[in-house]
């Protein structure tokens, strides 16, 4: 299981790590972090210096490369104020992933501290501010996948909460729901057939509950599936959990 | 692209045999979570409490093993330890050569097909039958298993049929009952014609020094009941401190690999007959097999001994389903063979590298864990292992450009920008064998580099 433990949440103060993915790809989905960072009340600070939470190494089995990326977080990520990322996988690679890499580092402590603080959104914003329902209005019916590396933390649960709460949003649930997209980072490329499989057959259960909009509190997932998806000719909406909720608010001109 | 051996293997499995595992392994899954969640408020905890159990008997292995050594001797049991495989199949053909014996009945374990025994024994004249249905039709296939609890998960019944047919067990028929009834006929004369009964152990008590066989189709009672002598082979990390945890372990066990309650057969063993009993073995062997354990036991991996061998992992693991068992080239596959096999194959490591990377990494097999055994952990310290040690596997794509970039924020800033030249280049046509693993079935989105950091630079509040 994974080490989900925070410290509590005090100030308005937080830190967005927007993820390398949002940096390269998805500007939207950073876009629309921030904004929902900001009508849920805090204020949002971005540490210019920050890069990738180390992950692609650490999975990829080069601790020595990711430890350096990971010490350029903690120099990046100074402070207390909580730290923010619209993704499970980094979320869990700074609580999780790090703290495994770093056992036998002497600066296993400020890693761990910085773990502590980082939180994924959806849990960030349910279980960190104390958020119940998310306002606005969002009519569709929503496919929530549950990304992996949410496994073991108040993610999914809070995603769906938040989603169920905004008018006009039906979720509906599929089948193989534990099931992995079969992304996995570097294995979609060095396991092309198995990864392709995995993602189409999670496409087909999610066709079959016929929702308008995949969502996902991870980006990365969503890359696999949509581009599948569209490889195939056979488009499927995704958006990630900070888009909707920001749509939500667009749509009632809440913002 | 060169792509991982396990990829490969599931790149030219025939659809019937990936749709039959697919489709047995996911029913079997779903089962098991139904029957744990029925018949307990919180299984969850269940996995953690016997994990624990497991946990503190590895790490206490030094006190625990001479104590069980102690009771099964005072049961009069004859204890042996064998270090090695080699080691482990010469106290068995040992202990057959005193009693004159060629004859052997085997029950289910997966010592025996990690030390090779059946073939050893062969070339030394003794025939060791395999008496679990799906182990006897592997057995006469000449083939492997393919998980750990339904070894022939991979055959169709009409496979099985044409086998029977071929070995004079009568006409083609593939009705699964025929197929059981002839076979359980056969192999009734060949309990009686046996001196040696061999089995495995799912856990031996420190506290009485019982060892318990869960079986669902009374093989292993048949093979007892037989034969003058019982040989049973157990892994060290077999052992359990007491009685009452067979309570958790026994109902955790039956659930995870077959969503039974309890498996049809559960049978505690304290020793050789005694004068008072009418029947039974009147010689009784433990086998103590080491094989690479205590190195494992040694190393950051160790957790891995806490498996009960319940197959669950193997059930809910995507790969496992795509690949079929054949895929992992071991005795142990789907995700607890991924971490185990590589660890015991001691020298040979970097042969069996590749197993730690066919996994993304999902964690469902640590979710349904009945011991919660942290497989993803255990596979990402492998592939570092790996790394250290120079251990070659393709699936690995340098990581030391990418961390000087991601550690300078300067040139990470200027990559981000110089990025945006992929929205020119046809990527599917540039010599990035990656990229084009990608691009064969998946579409990249556009390079947004920086466009972010820009937006929040300019925008007014």
């Amino acid at each position: 299981m994974l080490n989900a433990e925070r410290s509590a949440v005090t100030g308005p103060r937080v830190q967005l790590m927007a993820t390398c993915l949002c940096d390269a790809f998805y500007d939207d989905m950073a876009r629309a972090t921030v904004e929902v960072l900001e009508h849920a009340g805090c204020a949002v600070e971005f540490p210019e210096a920050q890069t990738c939470c180390g992950q692609p190494a650490f999975n990829g089995g080069d601790w020595a490369a990711s430890r350096k990326v990971v010490r350029h977080a903690v120099r990046t990520f100074t402070g207390d104020a909580p730290v923010v990322v619209p993704s499970g996988s980094c979320a869990a690679m700074m609580f999780h992933g790090a703290v495994l890499e770093f056992e036998k580092e002497p600066d296993l402590p400020a890693v761990e501290s910085l773990g502590r603080r980082t939180w994924e959104l959806a849990d960030f914003l349910v279980n960190g501010l104390g958020v119940k329902a998310w306002p606005g209005r969002y009519d569709a019916k929503i496919a929530f996948h549950r990304s992996c590396h949410t496994r073991g933390t108040g993610t999914a649960a809070a995603a769906v909460q938040l989603l169920r709460s905004i008018a006009g949003v039906t979720v509906v649930e599929f089948g193989e729901a534990e099931q992995c997209c079969g992304f996995g980072g570097t294995f979609s490329v060095a396991f092309p057939k198995i990864s392709t499989a995995m993602g189409t057959l999670k496409l087909d259960h999610v066709r079959a509950a016929q929702p308008d909009v995949l969502v996902s509190a991870d980006m990365s997932c969503l890359m696999h599936m949509g581009g599948l998806a569209d490889k195939a000719h056979a488009p499927m909406k995704t958006q990630h959990l900070a888009q909707v909720l920001r749509d939500a608010l667009k749509n009632s001109g809440l913002l | 692209m060169v792509t991982e051996k396990i990829d490969q293997f599931a790149a030219t499995l025939p659809a019937e045999k990936r749709r039959s595992v697919y489709e047995s392994t996911k029913a079997t899954h779903e089962k098991r979570t139904k029957v744990l969640f029925d018949h307990f408020p919180d299984p969850n905890r269940l996995r953690l409490i016997a994990g624990e159990i497991k946990q503190h008997v590895i790490e206490n292995l030094d006190t625990y093993l001479p104590a069980v050594e102690a009771k099964l001797q005072s049961h009069g049991v004859i204890v042996h330890w064998a270090a090695t495989a080699e080691a482990a199949n010469e106290a068995v053909l040992g202990i057959m050569r005193a009693r004159g014996a060629t004859k052997m009945v085997k029950a289910k374990t997966m010592v025996s097909e990690e030390i090779e025994l059946e073939p050893f024994l062969k070339k030394h004249g003794i025939e060791a039958l395999e008496t679990d249905l799906g182990e006897f039709i592997v057995q006469i296939d000449h083939d492997h298993p393919s998980h750990i609890v339904r070894p022939i998960i991979h055959k169709s019944r009409r496979e099985i049929a044409t086998s029977f047919e071929r070995e004079g067990l009568g006409a083609y028929n593939d009705d699964p009952g025929t197929i059981t009834r002839r076979a359980r006929e056969f192999l009734r004369q060949k309990y009686l014609q046996a001196d040696v009964g061999l089995t495995g152990a799912n856990f031996v008590s420190a506290e009485s020094g019982r060892i318990v066989l869960v079986t669902n189709e009374g093989n292993s009672r048949f093979c007892l009941a037989a034969t003058k002598c019982h040989i049973a082979l157990v892994g060290i990390e077999k052992i359990l401190p007491r009685d009452r945890d067979l309570a958790l372990l026994l109902n955790l066990l039956a659930r995870s690999a077959t969503a039974q309650q309890l498996t049809v057969y559960t049978e505690f063993i304290s020793g050789p007959k005694a004068a008072s009993q009418p029947d039974g073995p009147e010689e009784m062997h433990v086998i103590f097999v080491d094989n690479g354990r205590t190195d494992v036991l040694a190393s950051e991996c160790r957790d891995i001994l806490r498996c009960i061998r319940c197959g669950a992992c193997l059930n809910v693991c995507p790969i496992y389903r795509q690949a079929s068992g054949h895929a992992y080239r071991s005795v142990y596959p789907g995700p607890v063979g991924a971490v185990l096999s590589p660890l015991l194959a001691g020298e040979k490591f970097p042969d069996k590298v590749d197993l730690v990377k066919a996994s993304s990494l999902c964690g469902a097999c640590n979710e349904v864990c009945p011991v919660n055994i942290p497989i993803p952990d255990l596979l990402l310290r492998l592939r570092d292992k790996a790394k250290r040690e120079g251990a070659p596997s393709c699936g690995t794509p340098p990581m030391g450009a990418w961390a000087l970039l991601a550690s300078q924020p300067t040139a990470w800033k200027a990559a981000l920008f110089g990025g945006k030249v992929m929205n020119y280049l046809p990527l599917n046509l540039l010599p990035i064998p990656a990229a084009q693993a990608w691009l064969k079935t998946r579409t990249l989105p556009a390079w947004r580099g920086g466009e972010f950091r820009r937006w929040l630079k300019n925008r007014t509040r």
